[in-house]
């Protein structure tokens, strides 16, 4: 199938930056206040009022766009968006058109199989929406009768990135969010949680016989709320497409609305209405012409971005574990903890697994103390190890006592345990030796049990193993 | 006694500190008189204090005091906030009468297209007083204000003031905020103030002008200096052609701007013919693509979902059609429609677009003439005050009594308009352009001529 169809991804992706103020006035920008407690004369679109742009919100925008190796105009245009709606109380949104402040960039996105090149169409910063809540006579209800609109995310200042038709499967549509996220996060300009929205990705997607260079029609992906999941509907969409036309159909350009938390059910489809828009140059604010010093100093605030360290440390691990390390936010703990002795291969281990199950921020890690626990693991208890873990990021937090938390490897405090687990079970010990190596794990089980988890399991194997063979 | 129709704001001030007459008597001497004119849409109590009462066109967002621009839509409005000029104005003392009335979103000529009713001209009750700050024009000429402040989209001051004969500058566009005023179309509107003499003109331009935090398209403005010169020594006059010599243009109109600028020639001003062919040519109808189509954008906000008028609707389409149908009236529907026009995909470059590049034109033979004048002059408006009625049926010949003053305001140039004499009785205004910054130009060269002209201000009948 793959060999006869290509698909055709594009990505349209929404970020809510974090600056303490709103995109055009000095609301504060952030969850938490009551209904409409966050407004004021300009974000409610009171008569007479004007947008003033905020400083932060286009340089971080230009900042992003660096990472993005995009083109930093030296002139970018805000336009009026025009449309009717209630969570748009100007009636228009200013937003930016065909001159926008980022464009023509790339990113490279790690694979197992090399970096794949995505382009950055352009990133244009623009103000979101307010909140529309439906709710029927008593509340919120499908088929609603009234709409309730909070305006205190309206004029909250976003990003918004659109990639180049690059991509060609779901895998590296996924691989680039992620990379994009950590970018985002990284650079410090937006929480970038799904699950609050504030970052917020639509796809497009068709279908094309490979190699053919033609663009089909498209339909849109919309409301998808986790990575795995664009990957599974981006999977599924390219499927249906293939489906219709290899059935001699066609394919209708429309939108598909999946549903959040119910992303198994079919989507709600939607044709595309043609909105004229009527983009005209916002007249209440002047060019942005940043300066070339202004756009170098932000250059300069840019450390080593995630997709480049992805590339450096698959050098030492695998890309698989590089990859987890730099899009989990873990790789600068653990480059801290080879640094301080831990073995690199055990290290990415603990940290992609145990130390994310314990839920620690890696930043406030004391990454010596951490390290002389990963060289120790094999011979501290694993319940005294999870412990510590999860204790890695309190301050004054030390190895020392869990590391006084030998396991017991002596035999001579083993063997009467040992002895006693055995003649408890004389059945399973007769059918051990008779052949059945399996009911090993079995005794080995119980005398850990009876140890509190403190018995060495290598030692413990070793001597069951004597024991039974009656050696 | 005060003589309201007289006083300047300059000789209030003077009368105030000495304290010949108290801020209280002031005050009343202008509120007390009947508005037979129709000149505010509302008027307040004294607030008390000692400053110079001021009249403010309803475009003008007042905090507390009710802003309809003129329009039904806005007839329940009440702002919560000030507009940085009338902020300015209060941290002045200036007190506040009233706010004057307009053309429904300063869209008109003549305030025929307010939704209250039009006001009346000051010379002649049964005339319009010109738009759309006929309200101010008329509160200004006829006693019920010292002073005033409009807003000019495409001579929207200088018009009013032309056919009530007093002052009326419209400043560089940038020079004065426009946060708070209700916009019409924002890369055109500027407030201006409307006196009874240049140099009350003046200085209530200080009052308002400079760079404000809310307003990115304000600038830094060069200190006002208070005209007091008699003479035109080395100014340089240009008469552009086509702005004096348009068809449609009086005869007495011309007569009495001819005279004005012999008059300059004789104060010593260097006089030179120029010419702005295409500026004049293509104003009216490339102001009539660009105010249009950001006024579409600027009202959508009247939806009746925040403030306002609200009409019933089955949803919320229903909702803002109805309270646009029910709101809005005549004229800001045409320009809506044509704008919205001009701004659709597969007509924006046709129509917009143009006009935007027409505009960088008119700019550009704008700076060419002021390479080597430092400021042109022509008649402010073509005819003197025409009758109500008269051409409230016909929107083009409406338009068309902006041809002078338009293509300077599609430039962002400043304007000022003198009163320079009468024809059938009835005021003429004479219009100063300068370049970007000349307003102390403008109001130097607008006084030698105030102060050689003699104008007397106060309508006949009412003298
Ligand atoms: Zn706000």
């Amino acid at each position: 199938m793959s060999e006869t169809w290509e698909p055709v991804i594009g990505l349209e992706i929404h970020v809510q930056l974090k600056t303490e103020t709103k995109m055009f006035c000095r609301c504060r920008n952030g969850f938490g206040g009551g209904p409409n407690t966050q407004t004021c004369p300009v974000c409610l679109a009171f008569p007479g009022a004007l947008p003033v742009p905020n400083r932060r919100a286009i340089e971080e925008a230009i900042k992003l766009g660096l990472a993005l190796d995009c083109t930093i105009a030296a002139r970018a245009v805000f336009h009026r968006k025009n449309y009717f709606y209630p969570d748009n109380p100007k009636a228009y949104q200013i937003s930016q058109y065909d001159e926008p402040l980022c464009s023509n960039g790339r990113l490279a996105v790690p694979t197992a199989d090399g970096d794949v090149t995505i382009g950055i169409t352009r990133a244009h910063l623009e103000e979101d929406a307010a909140k529309n809540v439906h709710v029927a006579a008593s509340g919120r209800l499908h088929g609603a009768t009234a709409t309730l609109v909070d305006f205190n995310r309206c004029g909250t200042p976003l990003i918004e990135i659109v990639t180049e038709p690059d991509i060609h499967d779901a895998d590296t549509a996924k691989r680039f969010l992620q990379l994009l996220r950590q970018t985002v996060v990284e650079l410090d300009l937006s929480d970038a949680e799904l699950e609050k929205g504030s970052m917020r990705f639509d796809v497009n997607v068709s279908v094309r016989p490979a190699g053919s260079g033609e663009l089909r029609t498209r339909t849109e992906l919309k409301n998808m709320n986790s990575f795995n999941f664009a990957a599974k509907g981006i999977e599924r969409e390219i499927a249906r497409q293939i489906g219709i036309y290899e059935a001699g159909g066609e394919v209708q350009q429309e939108t598909l609305h999946f549903v959040p938390g119910e992303e198994d059910s079919p989507p709600i489809r939607s044709k595309e209405e043609a909105q004229d828009y009527r983009y005209f140059p916002e007249p209440d604010l002047v060019p942005v012409h940043p300066p070339a010093a202004l756009v170098e100093r932000l250059r300069a605030e840019i450390g080593e971005l995630p997709g480049a360290r992805i590339g450096r440390i698959a050098d030492t691990l695998s890309f698989y574990d590089a990859d987890v390390l730099v899009t989990g936010g873990l790789d600068r703990l653990w480059s801290a903890l080879v640094g301080a002795g831990a073995d690199a291969k055990e290290a990415a281990n603990v940290l992609s697994n145990q130390f994310v199950a314990a839920g620690v921020d890696p930043g406030t890690v004391n990454a010596a103390e951490l390290a002389k626990l990963v060289a120790a693991r094999a011979e501290i208890p694993r319940a005294a190890f999870d412990e510590a873990l999860s204790k890695a990021g309190d301050a004054g937090f030390a190895a020392g006592p869990y590391l006084e938390q030998k396991l017991v490897a002596d035999a001579g405090e083993l063997d009467p345990v040992i002895e006693r687990v055995i003649a408890a079970s004389p059945g399973q010990a007769e059918q051990f030796r008779s052949g059945k190596e399996g009911l090993l794990g079995f005794f080995v089980g119980q005398v850990m049990k009876e140890t509190g988890g403190k018995a060495d399991p290598r030692i413990v194997n070793e001597r069951v193993r004597a024991k039974l063979s009656g050696t | 006694m005060i003589d309201a129709l007289r006083l300047t704001a300059e000789e209030a001030k003077k009368l105030l500190d000495a304290r010949e007459i108290s801020g209280a008597e002031l005050f009343a001497a202008y509120a007390e008189r009947d508005d037979d004119l129709h000149a505010f849409l509302y008027r307040c109590d004294d607030p008390g204090g000692d400053g110079i009462p001021i009249a403010l066109k309803d475009v003008i967002g007042t905090k507390g005091v009710p802003t309809t621009a003129g329009s039904k839509i806005l007839e329940s409005y009440l702002p919560v906030y000030d507009a940085t000029v009338a902020a300015n104005c209060k941290r002045h003392g200036l007190r506040l009468l009233g706010k004057t009335n307009t053309d429904e979103f300063a869209m008109g000529s003549s305030t025929e297209n307010s939704a209250f009713g039009p006001s009346r001209n000051p010379w002649d009750p049964a005339r319009v007083p010109g738009g759309s700050g006929g309200g101010s024009a008329a509160a200004v000429s006829g006693g019920l204000a010292p002073w005033a402040l409009g807003s000019d989209t495409g001579g929207s001051i200088k018009q009013p003031s032309a056919l009530c004969g007093n002052v009326g500058l419209r400043p560089t566009y940038g020079t004065v905020s426009r946060f708070g005023v209700v916009a019409f179309a924002s890369s055109l509107d500027q407030v201006g103030p409307v006196a009874k003499n240049v140099r009350d003109c003046a200085y209530l331009y200080s009052i308002i002008a400079g760079r404000d935090a809310n307003d990115t398209t304000t600038v830094e403005v060069p200190e006002v200096e208070l005209p007091t010169a008699q003479d035109l020594k080395g100014m340089r006059i240009g008469v552009p052609t086509e702005m004096n010599e348009a068809d449609g243009i009086e005869p007495g109109v011309s007569a009495a701007v001819r005279k004005a600028i012999e008059l300059a020639e004789s104060l010593g001003a260097e006089v030179g013919e120029c010419s702005l062919p295409r500026s004049v040519d293509y104003g009216v109808a490339c102001y009539y693509l660009v105010a249009p189509a950001e006024a579409s954008s600027n009202l959508a906000r009247y939806d009746g979902a925040r403030y306002g008028l609200r009409s019933d609707g089955d949803d919320f389409r229903e909702m803002v059609m109805a309270t646009r149908h029910d709101g809005l009236g005549d004229e800001p529907k045409r320009r809506i429609m044509i704008g919205t026009y001009a701004l659709s995909s597969g007509y924006y470059d046709a129509y917009y677009g143009k006009a935007q590049r027409v505009r960088t034109m008119i700019r550009r033979e704008h700076a060419e003439v002021f390479e080597k004048f430092d400021l042109i002059v022509s008649p402010t408006s073509p005819t003197v005050a025409f009758a109500i009625g008269e051409k409230a049926g016909n929107p083009l010949a409406m338009y068309l009594n902006d041809l002078l003053t338009i293509p300077s305001c599609m430039a962002g140039l400043p304007g000022l308009n003198i009163p320079c004499g009468l024809s059938e009785g009835l005021p003429v205004g004479l219009q100063l352009i300068g370049p970007q910054f000349a307003e102390n130009t403008l109001f130097r060269a607008g006084h030698a001529l105030e102060q050689a002209l003699g104008f007397d201000v106060v309508p006949e009948r009412l003298r």
